[in-house]
């Protein structure tokens, strides 16, 4: 065995290769959705795509304090699971949680609002983008603190049976997350208790500026779901069809009592890890390999070959999505920054009506 | 002498005594191919390599669980957690494992460990990324608690640290990391529990330390106007305490406003307050000011977060409610 912490040899990581490929079949199946469900699908990718290059646009501008993840790439993963969910199920995400947002139907200016660091944002632009949450879509938060999401998703799930209710609550986290030990501890407390929660693992391949094999010993990441007893699927994350298929299975087995899932979406973060960081660390080759199954051009293919809908029609749906984020940002920079007293109110409930 | 930043000190100091000790390595998350998260271990990675400068899975636990394994079998580690809002998800492997073997096992292990850790607010991070928890960890008998202001503090003190045979968390301000000071060349070390006047003054003792040493440094400025002598003391470390560098000279100038960013209920200030009351209270001629964060999380909006970091007009503004 190489020392611990020995670069290991270069392999070939290209999506397609053996190494770094999917291992799967990614042709879509036809879900038997109709025309409006696989539009609405590529609407809200496409408007998870617009938000984050304006969120980054702004960004680069300085107009926006903090750190910045983006989720662009990583569209289908969002779209595909929160199609199949119900408006009181629960949600809970990382630091990547943009998408999540937005598919779940929260509104862009106040997202933008939030991110500006202004009063109308969801959080009174006290948790920025890093903790963005939504509790009137049961959104249960982004999170500063990778791997505590899990606990917390988990907890709901919990909740929910816990009042015999037909709740089903999805945590979304990254592929290096799984190494907390947070992970293990969630993922054996809800398979013990049955509870209705799905797992949902958007593998990008890196935490931060570490490849998969860096930090871990498996390819698959749904391994992991055999030493907690329940099922484990991995998916083309790229593919919005195939991520909502996993879904809908798991979603229904959370639903109907029949414990959790892990899904594992192998996907790409277009960008580094947080805006700033140049990904240097990355092959430019897988890099380029994987930019060309970008999960919004694909499926726009897809939806032109079925005769979904005409280029113009598609066409409309992108413009829409860049004049409501134009739209959303000049919301968010048009709200007021919070009143200073609102830095000591609310630290306790009784601090606010 | 020649300038160096306090990342830049921090580094040469890991480089120094890994030339010098082989038994000590480093561990963390991206602190070795990526150069560190704020870039303070590219050049000690650049030196040794992936065999003593080990990237670790995002597993804070094992992080430092292993290290005080490693430290009681005959290593030196220095690990790094990120931020030290993520210390606290080992606090079990550092507050009863690092802390305790070495008394609970009647002397037999010693623990040389050493934590080095991101702390304080200004970087629009929010409350997963911004917090001061110096306290939680100066509570716990057995760790020691290091805050440099100054690179060449950070350097000597980080020397001390690696070469204590005690764990020691070492709180770097990364706000502090891209400023600059003098600092000697070579080997030389700083000795943990030994304060530093970094101003002199008659009239008021503004105790600090980390970041909050350049704000009183710039409070000190504004009360000179005022024709008001402050004097600057920065603990450098808060455990073991300097009990007698705050004592005399409180005994000098009759004064002391303590000045942390962390909050202030349970905060590091209290315990300061407590030792001028029980030790120094007839030479004081004011009571004791504290001048701190807000009892709140840091918040993420701009103009809230430069509301909670204590700012120098705030201390003065104190210093000058005693005169
Ligand atoms: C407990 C904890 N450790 C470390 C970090 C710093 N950090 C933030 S994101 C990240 C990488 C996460 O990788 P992954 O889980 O794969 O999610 P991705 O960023 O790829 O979406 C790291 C190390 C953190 N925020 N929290
Ligand atoms: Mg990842």
């Amino acid at each position: 065995m190489a020392p611990p912490g020995t670069a290991p040899e270069k392999p070939d990581r290209t999506p397609d290769s053996k190494e770094g490929g999917l291992g799967l079949d990614s042709a879509s199946q036809d879900a038997g959705l109709d025309c409006e469900r696989l539009l609405s699908l590529f609407r809200c990718m496409v408007r998870i795509r617009a938000f984050e290059e304006h969120a980054h646009k702004e960004f680069l501008k300085g107009e926006m304090p903090g750190f910045l993840h983006l989720y662009s790439g990583e569209e289908a993963i969002a779209a595909g699971v929160m199609d199949t969910l119900e408006d009181d199920d629960y949600i809970v995400t990382s630091h990547r949680g943009h998408g999540h947002l937005l598919a779940r139907g929260s509104d862009p200016k106040r997202m933008f609002a939030e991110l500006f660091g202004r009063v109308d944002g969801y959080c009174r632009g006290k948790g920025g983008s890093m903790h963005i949450a939504d509790m009137s879509r049961g959104f249960l938060g982004a999170n500063g603190i990778v791997g505590a999401a899990v606990n917390i998703g988990t907890g709901a799930a919990f909740a929910a049976k816990y009042r015999g209710e037909k709740r089903v609550s999805v945590s979304f986290f990254g592929d290096a997350s799984t190494n907390r030990g947070t992970f293990h501890e969630a993922l054996n407390l809800a398979a013990i208790w049955e509870l209705p929660a799905v797992y949902v693992c958007e593998n990008n391949f890196y935490g931060s500026a570490n490849y998969q094999s860096d930090y871990m010993k498996l390819k698959d990441i749904a391994d992991r779901a055999a030493s907690y007893g329940f099922p484990g699927v991995v998916v083309d994350g790229n593919d919005v069809l195939a991520v909502r298929a996993a879904a809908v299975e798991a979603v229904t087995r959370a639903r109907s009592g029949g414990g959790p899932t892990l899904i594992e979406c192998k996907t790409w973060r277009h960008w580094g890890h947080f805006i700033g960081d140049m990904a240097r660390y990355r092959d430019p080759a897988e890099h380029e390999a994987w930019l060309k199954r970008d999960p919004i051009p694909s499926f726009k293919a897809k939806l032109l070959a079925w005769g979904v809908a005409s280029e113009n029609e598609l066409a409309q749906i992108e413009e829409a999505a860049e004049a409501e984020m134009d739209e959303a940002v000049a919301y968010g920079k048009a709200s007021p920054f919070p009143p200073v007293s609102e830095l000591t109110a609310g630290v306790y409930k009784e601090d606010r009506p | 002498m020649r300038t160096l930043s306090y990342m830049q000190a921090i580094a040469e100091a890991l480089i120094l005594e890994m030339r010098r000790d082989p038994h000590i390595y480093i561990a963390g998350e991206d602190v070795g191919k990526f150069g560190g998260a704020f870039g303070v271990t590219g050049p000690v990675f650049k030196e040794f390599g992936p065999t003593r400068v080990l990237d670790t899975p995002i597993s804070e636990t094992a992080i430092i669980g292993h290290a005080v394994g490693a430290a009681a079998a005959g290593l030196r580690p220095v690990v790094e957690i990120l931020f030290m809002d993520f210390l606290p998800i080992a606090t079990d492997e550092l507050c009863n494992q690092a802390a305790k073997i070495h008394y609970m096992f009647g002397g037999q292990v010693s623990c040389p460990l050493v934590v080095r850790t991101a702390i304080g607010a200004g970087m629009g991070a929010a409350a997963h990324h911004s917090q001061s928890l110096e306290a939680w960890v100066c509570h716990i008998p057995g760790l020691k608690t290091v805050a440099p202001a100054t690179p060449a503090d950070a350097k000597g003190l980080l020397i001390s640290a690696i070469r204590d045979d005690n764990p020691v968390v070492f709180l770097e301000h990364k706000m502090l990391y891209a400023t600059k000071g003098e600092v000697p060349e070579g080997d030389y070390t700083i000795p943990l529990g030994k304060a530093e006047i970094k101003q002199e003054g008659k009239d008021v003792t503004l105790i600090c330390y980390s970041a909050m040493v350049r704000q009183c440094l710039a409070a000190g400025a504004l009360l000179e106007k005022d024709g008001i002598g402050a004097e600057v003391l920065d603990l450098r470390t808060l455990v073991p305490l300097d009990k007698e560098a705050i004592l005399s000279s409180v005994a000098k100038t009759g004064r002391a406003v303590i000045v942390h960013e962390a909050c202030r209920t349970g905060g590091f200030g209290g315990e300061i307050a407590a030792v001028i009351a029980e030790e120094g209270f007839a030479t004081l001629k004011a009571p004791v000011k504290r001048v701190c964060g807000p009892d709140t999380p840091v918040p993420f909006s701009p103009v809230l977060e430069a509301e909670f970091i204590v700012s120098a007009p705030k201390i003065a503004e104190a210093a000058k409610s005693l005169l």
